[in-house]
């Protein structure tokens, strides 16, 4: 068992190496950051001397050295665009994405769970396959589209709700949080639904096959035959049977969910990291990449990790075949 | 932010106490401010924000003539040519109280001419700046510079005592990632004050009450709210929901939309940027073509043949709809050197052009490819397209890379392109700013952004012997006979000029500033 | 259809398409409308599309052709300047949209059909060596697969875009979007086909019926591709076709992203980023006809690989 840990933990060390290597690689080809940094009006001395302070004129593999072991430390370097510590700009703006990567969740959790369960029950039903076919519309437009169509009918035409940023934030320690207020909860409505919306059809549609796949196990019908409620045979039983796999894809996705919100910030004009990411790409700001590419792979590793160890926890057979 | 809505609310309860309305500009456009520190970066976005904040000497107002601001009044030394004499406005304090004299006007010179200042450029033909009692400053040159004044309009004024103080008498070292206490902080003498600053999020200011300038500017907003939103069409929703109620970077698609809203309205005035194409006619053969052994370009009947073939006013009427003004040269119309008569030398034929490549030997046309940025100017993309199928037309294949402006101009800087796309704006409203950049061969300190390889000494000698004229109709005589050469070489094709659009509620009240540089205290709020 | 003449040979079963049309499966889809309607409408928008120059009236990607004075004009209206009219009026350059469509429809299936089939071809093999060999190569391509699951799709898609921009040479850069594209979401796909592969190859091998093939001397490589392939190829049928709905959809959004096809050769994506421009300003067919297309390939495909799902599980029955 120790020593699955430690398998799993030196694999995922290795892994971080290896994407970091590739994520790293990348940024030598995307553009120069000089010209962008000096502006018109600058000389050849300039470029020079720029380049040898930020350690360009390094070959790549020193400058990846020196980036891990700086990493290492958290020390992610300063940011071209910005001129301040990387660590610091990603303190700042994970409270942004976190609390839409939650809501966002929350909201495909609950009514992917809900739909699925629903649909699942009345299978044949008009409103169920309704649901069914209606979900299948939300995964057939790119996020970006829905994003806007979103603004256009809501902030434009209605008026309802803003359509860019996170409205007025509270301040609590280092994190900076749009719950409190009004304008930052009316904020969080579009994005939220922006992003959440394909989790919530991959939810819904992982729990309805779910739970049709248990409904005609064997239990389901003894139980039936014993006279139990459908509600108590639905929820008690089949419901809580089908949370294991739904649950290890609700983990995974969260890892998802904060990617894919590159998008939805992009649109929202959202001030998180997936928007920092898109703004340090433009502005070929290597650091802010380099950080952000780390973070994305740690957590999902993490992740990763964590749901193997709890299944080697679980299920003894999985050690064995993890061999 | 919980720090924010206090200052907010004290901010707010002083504007009712002292001043009848509490007007709040919210206000967006594409990018943020680099930096705050005033020397750092000399860069348009960047600049707008201090301009609120923090004051030159002079400024131009929206028809690019000087206005006194920081300095009264200004002339050469009547007996040395060498030096300029500045009388300062008295009784201007900062933000914080201090009196704003002579001496911090030596201190922000010097410290502009740091190696870290990125301003160091346009005033490193002063040699020396002198006090001469609280309220006169003389600048010395290494030679006559009658166009200095040009060159001070973005230079802002610190205070001596709140930079020592504060440990910023340094600039911040950007590129290296320094950041001072002048980076997030602001003590300068202008309209506005600085209450939070998010970088690339939000910044806000509020009215300064103590401004000199209160009699003189309507000053009718009381608070400022500025927020960056880089979507085009998030951005413009932003207006239309009146989110917020002033927008700079208006794409051109949506101005009939905003100005015929309800309590929305478009203005708009001719830009001081021209955009135009490049071409690489000094290289022996293409690296982008598919000639071989010889280099198309580097003949002129193929370059005027380009130039024919493109219609300008197609361009203007769909791709810019109607928001730009057909260019014949490089040169914005506000520029010192610039003529009627040369802007209005592009013609369409495309009929003459496929006869001139003939001539040139190239009636089968050829294929090339055309570098573009994607995000830098007014439909830069459409504009390339536009000109593919064009050029198209005369027999020329041209394949398009449109790219990021971060990836787009290295490769001009760094001449790994043969036709590309390029804007320029002339801050100093003269010839020479373009000459310079854009015309003089590429050396390590000049014609660094001149992609076209083109090098000629005698004109060089030409240009750099413009700074130290003191003669303006020969400088002139010079400048026009240079712009001549440039005109015959058809070293560039002029595409056309950019016209500018702000968008704004009603109830705002400004003009459209030529910089595109909005100064807040002279807005009106009805 | 089923007209189809038999095979001469009577000693050998009958023909595959006999098969197929005898089959339940087909016998499933004459009963559903939903996959009725969803397949000639998935059928009928990739004839169009692979067929576009027959289909559409001018050539979009052919840019000396086009008169950019054509520009914005609505649809079936003629244009205020050269009196031309055009049946879902014309895009910002001048171009017939109906046409743009079907040349950019083109495009974005060549991308998901290429992305899935190298995902597919990838995903299957690897997975046919992982649960067959066991061992090593199933710890390390599994491992491989966890790497691969590190990094989200349009993560990939950028590194990889990032990187090919940098090693092609610059003549390539117009084709090499397409590539970058198909490499990028096929690279980022291949997983689940491995792993359904992998799992189903597990329980396979321990059949009977491969014994026995591995008794009579057959080479491992005949007997994956002969005897255990066939068996698995229903889910991995199954997987393709949702998998093309949503490299179609990927590729779209990766172009918002300003990593997709050029805009001189723009693909569905292209033409919805390009489109989405124009909703506020009143030219709504630049983005509605192209989102439309987009939905009713993309809802068709959708609805076509969840019939599938379902008709190919017995246990649903």
């Amino acid at each position: 068992m120790v020593s699955f840990i430690l398998k799993r933990i030196v694999q995922s060390a290795l892994v971080l190496l290896i994407t970091g290597a590739i994520a790293f690689s990348m940024f030598s080809f995307v553009g120069d950051p000089i010209d962008n940094m000096l502006g018109q009006e600058r000389t050849m001395e300039d470029v020079e001397r720029l380049r040898a302070q930020l350690g360009l004129d390094q070959p790549v593999p020193v400058q990846y050295v020196k980036f891990l072991k700086e990493a290492a430390h958290g020390n992610f370097g300063v940011s071209y665009r910005q001129g301040r510590e990387v660590s610091e700009i990603i303190m700042e703006r994970a409270p942004a994405t976190l609390e839409l990567a939650a809501v966002s969740a929350l909201l495909a959790v609950v009514f992917g769970i809900s739909l699925g369960v629903f649909t699942a029950i009345r299978r044949h039903g008009f409103t169920a396959n309704l649901i069914m076919s209606a979900s299948l519309i939300g995964v057939s437009l790119p996020t970006f589209l829905i994003g806007i169509l979103l603004i256009y009918l809501f902030s434009v035409e209605l008026g309802w709700l803003p359509s860019f940023g996170r409205g007025e934030v509270v301040q609590i320690g280092n994190w900076s949080t749009g719950f409190l207020t009004e304008s930052g909860r009316k904020a969080l409505i579009l994005p939220a639904i922006t992003l959440g919306l394909y989790q919530m059809t991959l939810i819904m549609r992982l729990v309805r096959s779910e739970m049709l796949e248990v409904l005609r196990q064997d239990y389901i019908r003894f139980a039936r035959a014993r006279g139990l409620s459908d509600r108590v045979i639905n929820f008690r039983h089949a419901l809580k049977n089908t949370m294991v796999p739904v649950i290890t894809i609700i983990g995974l996705q969260l890892g998802a969910i904060i990617a894919f919100a590159i998008i939805t910030e992009t649109v929202f004009q959202w001030p998180g990291l997936g928007l920092l990411f898109i703004n340090a790409i433009q502005f070929v700001d290597i650091p802010v990449m380099a950080a952000y590419l780390m973070m994305i792979s740690v957590m999902f590793v993490v992740i990763n990790l964590v749901v193997d160890i709890l299944y080697a926890m679980i299920d003894p057979r999985l050690r064995v075949s993890a061999k | 932010m919980k720090k924010t809505s206090t200052i907010l609310a004290i901010a707010a309860l002083m504007s009712s106490t002292a001043v009848v309305n509490a007007e709040t500009l919210r206000w967006a456009r594409a990018g943020d401010a680099l930096t705050l520190d005033p020397h750092a970066q000399n860069e348009g976005p960047t600049h707008t924000v201090r301009h609120q904040m923090y004051e030159p000497l002079i400024i131009r107002d929206v028809t690019g003539a000087f206005v006194p601001t920081l300095a009264t009044d200004w002339a050469p030394d009547p007996e040395n040519p060498n030096v300029w004499v500045f009388n300062l406005r008295e009784g201007v304090k900062f933000h914080d109280g201090a009196d704003f004299t002579a001496e911090d006007v030596v201190f922000s010179f010097e410290r502009a001419k740091q190696p870290n200042s990125d301003m160091k450029e346009l005033i490193n033909s002063i040699v020396e700046v002198r006090a001469v009692g609280d309220y006169q400053v003389e600048l010395e040159t290494n030679g006559p510079n009658p166009i200095l004044p040009s060159n001070l309009t973005n230079l802002f004024m610190m205070d001596k005592g709140w930079s020592e103080a504060n440990d910023t008498v340094n600039v911040q070292d950007f590129e290296g990632g320094e950041i001072t206490y002048a980076t997030t902080n602001v003590n300068g003498t202008g309209a506005y004050r600085l209450v939070s600053r998010e970088p690339d999020v939000k910044t806000v200011m509020v009215r300064n009450e103590e401004y000199w300038g209160r009699d003189e500017f309507p000053l009718e907003v009381s608070e400022i709210i500025y927020t960056p939103i880089q979507n085009a069409a998030t951005r413009v929703a932003a207006l239309l929901s009146g989110e917020v109620n002033f927008l700079q970077d208006m794409p051109v698609q949506d101005l009939a939309r905003v100005d015929s809203a309800d309590g929305l309205m478009v203005k708009q005035a001719p830009q001081n940027r021209v955009i135009f194409f490049g071409m690489n006619q000094g290289a022996d053969d293409l690296e982008a073509d598919n000639v071989d052994g010889k280099n198309p370009l580097a003949d002129v009947r193929v370059r005027k043949a380009m130039s024919m073939a493109i219609n300008r006013d197609a361009i203007r009427q769909v791709v810019m709809r109607g928001q730009s003004q057909p260019a014949g040269m490089i040169a914005p119309p506000f520029v010192n050197g610039w003529t009627a008569d040369m802007d209005g030398e592009s013609s369409t034929d495309v009929e003459a052009a496929k006869a001139m490549m003939a001539e040139a030997g190239y009636g089968d046309g050829f294929s090339i490819r055309l570098d573009c940025p994607n995000d830098r100017y007014i439909n830069d993309e459409a504009i390339c397209q536009a000109a593919v199928g064009m050029l198209g037309q005369i027999g020329i294949t041209v394949n398009l890379d449109a790219i990021p402006k971060a990836q787009h101009f290295p490769k001009i800087t760094e001449g790994k392109t043969d036709f590309y796309m390029l804007g320029w704006g002339v801050p100093t409203y003269d010839s020479e700013y373009i000459f310079n950049f854009l015309v003089h061969g590429r050396e390590s300190d000049i014609g660094t952004w001149n992609g076209t390889g083109f090098d000629n000494d005698d004109l060089d000698a030409k240009i750099e012997s413009l700074a130290s004229n003191t003669d303006l109709d020969a400088r002139n005589a010079d400048i026009a006979s240079i712009w001549r050469v440039v005109q015959d070489e058809q070293l560039y094709i002029p595409i056309h000029h950019q016209v500018l659009n702000w968008g704004m509620s009603d109830n705002v009240g400004t003009e459209v500033d030529a910089e595109d540089q909005p100064r807040v205290k002279y807005f009106t709020m009805k | 259809m089923t007209d189809q003449p038999l095979v001469p040979d009577t000693k050998a079963a009958p023909s595959r398409l006999r098969r197929a049309l005898d089959s339940d499966l087909f016998y499933a889809f004459r009963r559903s409308p939903v996959a009725m309607i969803s397949s000639a409408v998935a059928v009928g928008l990739i004839l169009m599309a692979v067929f576009a120059p027959f289909f559409a009236v001018t050539n979009p990607f052919d840019p000396a052709s086009l008169n950019l004075m054509n520009g914005f004009t609505p649809p079936m209206e003629p244009n205020a300047f050269t009196g031309e009219t055009f049946f879902m009026g014309t895009d910002d350059q001048g171009r017939d949209v109906y046409s743009t469509i079907l040349y950019g429809m083109r495009i974005s299936l060549f991308v998901g059909f290429s992305a899935v089939l190298f995902a597919v071809v990838l995903g299957i093999i690897l997975g046919l060596l992982a649960g067959y060999y066991g061992g090593w190569a199933d710890s390390f391509i599994m491992r491989a697969a966890d790497v691969q699951l590190t990094f989200p799709a349009i993560l990939v898609a950028m590194l990889i875009f990032g990187i090919a921009k940098g090693i092609t040479p610059v003549e390539h850069r117009d084709q090499m979007a397409i590539w970058v594209l198909i490499l990028a979401i096929g690279l980022s796909d291949w997983v689940q086909f491995a792993r359904v592969v992998r799992g189903a190859t597990l329980v396979e091998k321990n059949k009977d019926y491969v014994s026995a093939a591995r008794l009579i001397g057959r080479g491992s490589s005949l007997i994956m591709i002969r005897h255990i392939l066939p068996n698995i190829l229903s889910p991995v049928l199954v997987i393709a076709t949702i998998s093309l709905a949503l490299a179609i959809i990927a590729e779209a959004t990766l172009s918002f992203l300003g990593v997709g096809a050029p805009p001189t050769q723009p693909s569905l994506g292209t033409l919805i980023r390009v489109g989405q421009g124009y909703l506020f300003s009143g030219e709504w067919w630049i983005l509605f006809f192209p989102a439309c297309t987009l939905l009713a390939l993309a809802l068709s495909v959708n609805l076509l690989g969840d019939w599938l799902r379902d008709a190919l599980n017995p246990r649903l029955k």
